[in-house]
């Protein structure tokens, strides 16, 4: 399997430091021709670092990498991509307002007399989706699909440069459901039969195990090793990953047992046929103190748009929705703040982080905002409050005023639920607050979930993660269609769950 | 060389920002010291200090105070074109109510003929003073409406009154150059107090825009919406609130400017006026390194030194005899180089180039 031979990436003794972080320390990784090797470690342990220092993104401070024997110099992402050396970054990177086909072919669009031939185009596109099984309008803008298929977009605009040798991975499947990511895994295993090497950085444990044949586990910007992904033992590989073991998972069913003690009688939240044409079908909902709710569904299966219409991004053009006995009029963000009502979205990118703004701005953001302009926080109270946040949610950052931009993908995920968090809601809505993040932290932000809970605070947990639907909630709502299905309470059938998920009239 | 990696080094941004405008300021000041012979000459006339840097910082006053205003609007992704008529119109405020007299006269000709009293102002001056402001707010929040509200392209919006200014500021004064014989008035633009009055209007003026946004939530809620908009709504922040502000507080600047040139100049001239200033307001803040276009991160000192970038240099040029036609070209160049100066390419090119340059020091 790893015969030395077959090496086609070498990369030895990396480092890679930024002001103030030491991203990685003598990190070294092969990758085989036709293996697919995972990448696995904590957030901000530099494994999307270690990609960028192979795709040219950044230039390594230290050591060598070679490509089929050759030791190289990777200058460019471009220059990357000539090596044969393709990726698929973790935050989409493509125009959403040009056409699929435009993002998947621009540059090597097919050209008749000198114009751009659109037929050829399209059809070229269309047969490349079409080898991953997408079956799609490609002339629609890209901008017009969900996440989950830009992101297919983004991984077949990868595979487009055919002489690719190594495909690079990172998080693809944060944002992909259970299908897609089969999909995506078949996709994957074609091309490893093909010879190619397929580097891929995830934090589901499950999917290392079901697609990887070698996995390289990094700590703190250090290498802890190389293993057989077959013959390593699961609780090793979270030993390994986080340097301590994950005993929290036990302690968690435990408190929640205990803490749906505490659920109040009096609703704190009640909706009453809430529901916006369009987005969604009106709904009952009634949420007490001290609760948890999780939301289970399918990818746009509106439980985005519940958790919209609750916080006033969104009117809702029927039905009345009342929180500690009052109806709400004001449907505006800030009117939901002044309510004691968070919410965490579910799109980091666009909706959550200002990304050149620090740390310590980004938390303080929506409680200075429902401060007014005037009620300034004073410098020394943001850091208090910045720093408390850090070491609570155990933030990877050299400092509060590091921009929020220059942390990794996870880590930007903890500042935006510390930015909620320090408003200290009522009721903290959570809209995929795990995607992206390690198992080690999941298990703590399940765990304060449940401990805000006990405080006598509410909770609407959203998660494509049907597991972490069930550890949390001490009551299930199942959407379906853009319409609320079912609820499910107390002691609660995964099976009898998973099938009004995916609408079967059992 | 430590200068050079200084400029270009990614983490040290927010200070690198402030060094491109230092840097230009020094590179004119140092082609004046070898070229223009007595050009850091000051003398104390009459208590009043004069000299070529004392004119560079008099003459700026009116592109200072627009800058200021400028940078915030540019800071939320915005852009305001109008600020030059604005001028023109807060300019005839104030000169109607100090003398509406001979509007209605409509005189024809020369008009220098109708001589003025030297104390007289048909209402007190405090209360022009407020009114013309008043009146350059208004055209700044209707342009904050047609931003927020309207959610039409700041460029767009402000074109609007940037062409339809000029006109109301005719009709105020009935297309009559109204000449200004108060000196109380004329005080703003022309008055010493050993350093030109002008000179404290914008440096309170710069104070407190500094405190308004550094001193409350309004300077972060400005570049949030600026990077973000969509992540400051969900945070609770009205962007369209913000917006407004912006638009209205470079309205306010406006008029302060417009006060300055009007009172220095002692005439309503609606086609004169603040012409073509709006493009050297967003020339200093491009300088002071608030990003056109984008948004985000702003810095008030930054806009104020890239204003006097722009002054000395024109200073500069009529000092060695340059034509006035030919100094719009050197501004043109000055935007090529300040946009090649802030992009990435360079700033990346800059970063390697200093690295191997110092690698070879560190090997001989
Ligand atoms: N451009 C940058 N400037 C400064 N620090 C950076 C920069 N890029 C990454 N870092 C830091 O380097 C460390 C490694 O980040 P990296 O993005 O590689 O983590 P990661 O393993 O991919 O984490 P995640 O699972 O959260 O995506 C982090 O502490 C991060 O803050
Ligand atoms: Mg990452």
């Amino acid at each position: 399997m790893t015969d030395p031979a077959r090496d086609i990436v070498v990369m030895e003794s990396i480092d890679k430091s930024f002001p103030g972080v030491q991203a990685l320390k003598q990190v070294s990784l092969t990758l085989a021709g036709g293996e697919i090797h995972a990448l696995v470690g904590e957030n901000g342990a530099g494994k999307s670092t270690l990609i960028k220092v192979l795709t040219g993104v950044e230039r390594p401070d230290g050591g060598t990498i070679t490509l089929d024997g050759a030791e190289v110099s990777i200058r460019s992402p471009l220059h990357a991509q000539s090596l044969g050396i393709s990726t698929v970054y973790q935050e989409v990177n493509l125009c959403p307002n040009l056409t699929v086909a435009e993002n998947l072919l621009i540059g090597r669009q097919p050209m008749k007399l000198g114009h751009v031939d659109w037929n050829a185009m399209n059809r070229q596109a269309r047969e490349i989706l079409q080898g991953l099984d997408i079956e799609i309008d490609v002339t629609r803008p890209l901008g017009s699909y969900s996440i989950a298929i830009q992101q297919m977009a983004a991984i077949a605009r990868a595979l487009v440069i055919s002489s690719a040798k190594v495909l690079v991975l990172d998080e693809p499947t944060s944002s992909l459901t259970g299908h897609e990511t089969d999909q995506l895994f078949r996709v994957m295993r074609k091309l490893k039969g093909e010879g190619i090497a397929i580097l891929f950085i995830t934090h589901f444990l499950d999917q290392v195990y079901e697609v990887s044949d070698r996995v390289t586990i990094l700590r703190n910007g250090a290498l802890v090793g190389v293993y057989e992904t077959a013959v390593l033992p699961r609780l090793t590989l979270i030993t390994l990953m986080l340097g301590r073991s994950l005993t929290e998972l036990d302690d968690i069913n435990q408190h929640k047992i205990e803490s749906s003690q505490h659920i109040g009688t009096e609703p704190l939240l009640q909706a009453d046929g809430v529901g916006l044409v369009g987005s969604i079908a009106p709904f009952d909902l009634v949420l007490h103190t001290g609760e948890v709710v999780g939301l289970a569904g399918l990818l746009g299966s509106g439980r985005t748009e519940m958790a919209q219409l609750l916080f006033g991004i969104d009117q809702p053009t029927e039905g009345s929705l009342t929180m500690d006995g009052k109806r709400v009029r004001n449907f505006s963000p800030i009117g939901s703040i002044e309510r004691g009502v968070a919410l965490c979205p579910e799109d980091r990118k666009a909706e959550g982080i200002v990304a050149d703004l620090t740390v310590r701005e980004n938390i303080i953001m929506a409680m200075q905002a429902s401060r007014g302009w005037f009620r300034h926080l004073s410098t020394s109270d943001q850091y208090a409050i910045a720093d408390k946040y850090i070491k609570l949610l155990s933030i990877a950052t050299p400092s509060a005023d590091q921009p929020v931009r220059n942390l990794s993908g996870g880590n930007q995920q903890k500042v935006i639920l510390a930015r909620w968090l320090a408003t200290n809601p009522r009721l903290l809505i959570l809209d995929e607050p795990t995607r992206g993040i390690d198992v080690g932290t999941k298990a703590d932000i399940q765990k304060l979930v449940l401990s805000l809970a006990e405080e006598g605070k509410s909770c609407i947990f959203i998660s494509s993660e049907l597991e972490e639907v069930l550890r949390t909630s001490h009551r299930v709502v199942v959407m379906r269609d853009r319409a609320k299905v079912t609820e499910f309470a107390g002691e609660v059938d995964e099976r009898a769950i998973m099938n009004a998920i995916a609408g079967g009239e059992a | 060389m430590s200068a050079l990696r200084s400029v270009f080094s990614r983490s040290r941004l927010r200070e690198s920002r402030l060094s491109v405008p230092i840097l230009a300021l020094a590179v004119i000041l140092l082609f004046d010291f070898v070229f223009v012979p007595g050009f850091f000459n000051l003398e104390i006339r009459d208590g009043h200090l004069f000299g070529s840097l004392v004119d560079i910082l008099r003459n700026s006053t009116p592109t200072v105070a627009l800058a200021i205003g400028m940078t915030l609007v540019i800071a939320t992704g915005g852009v305001d074109l109008s600020v030059g008529a604005i001028m023109a119109i807060a300019a005839s405020v104030a000169c109607i109510l100090i003398d509406p007299r001979i509007v209605g006269l409509n005189l024809q000709g020369d008009i220098t003929a109708v001589v003025g009293d030297p104390t007289y102002s048909f209402v007190p001056i405090p209360i022009v003073i407020v009114a013309s402001l008043a009146v350059a707010v208004v055209c700044g929040l209707w342009n904050g409406v047609l931003v927020s509200f309207g959610r039409i392209q700041p460029m767009v919006a402000t074109l609007i009154l940037m062409i339809a200014g000029r006109g109301i500021a005719q009709l105020i004064t009935n297309s009559i150059k109204i000449i200004i014989f108060n000196d109380s008035f004329a005080f703003i633009g022309n008055g010493f107090i050993v350093l030109p009055f002008s000179l404290f209007i914008v440096v309170a003026l710069f104070a407190g825009a500094w405190l308004l946004t550094r001193r409350t939530a309004i300077g972060l809620f400005v570049e949030s919406v600026g990077i973000s908009f969509r992540a400051s709504l969900y945070s609770g922040i009205n962007e369209k609130r913000i917006k407004l502000f912006a638009y209205a507080f470079c309205g306010f600047c406006a008029g302060v400017a417009a006060l300055i040139a009007v009172s220095s100049i002692r005439t309503s001239d609606a086609n004169q006026i603040g012409l073509y200033t709006e493009l050297d307001a967003i020339l200093a803040v491009v300088i002071g390194g608030t990003v056109l276009g984008a948004g985000g991160r702003f810095s008030l000192l930054g806009s104020l030194i890239g204003a006097l970038v722009i002054q000395a240099t024109q200073t500069s040029m009529y000092a060695i005899g340059v034509a006035a036609s030919a100094i719009t070209a050197v501004k043109a160049v000055m935007v090529i180089v300040v946009i090649l100066l802030y992009s990435q390419q360079v700033q990346d090119l800059g970063r390697r180039i200093a690295g191997r340059l110092a690698r070879r020091q560190a090997a001989a």
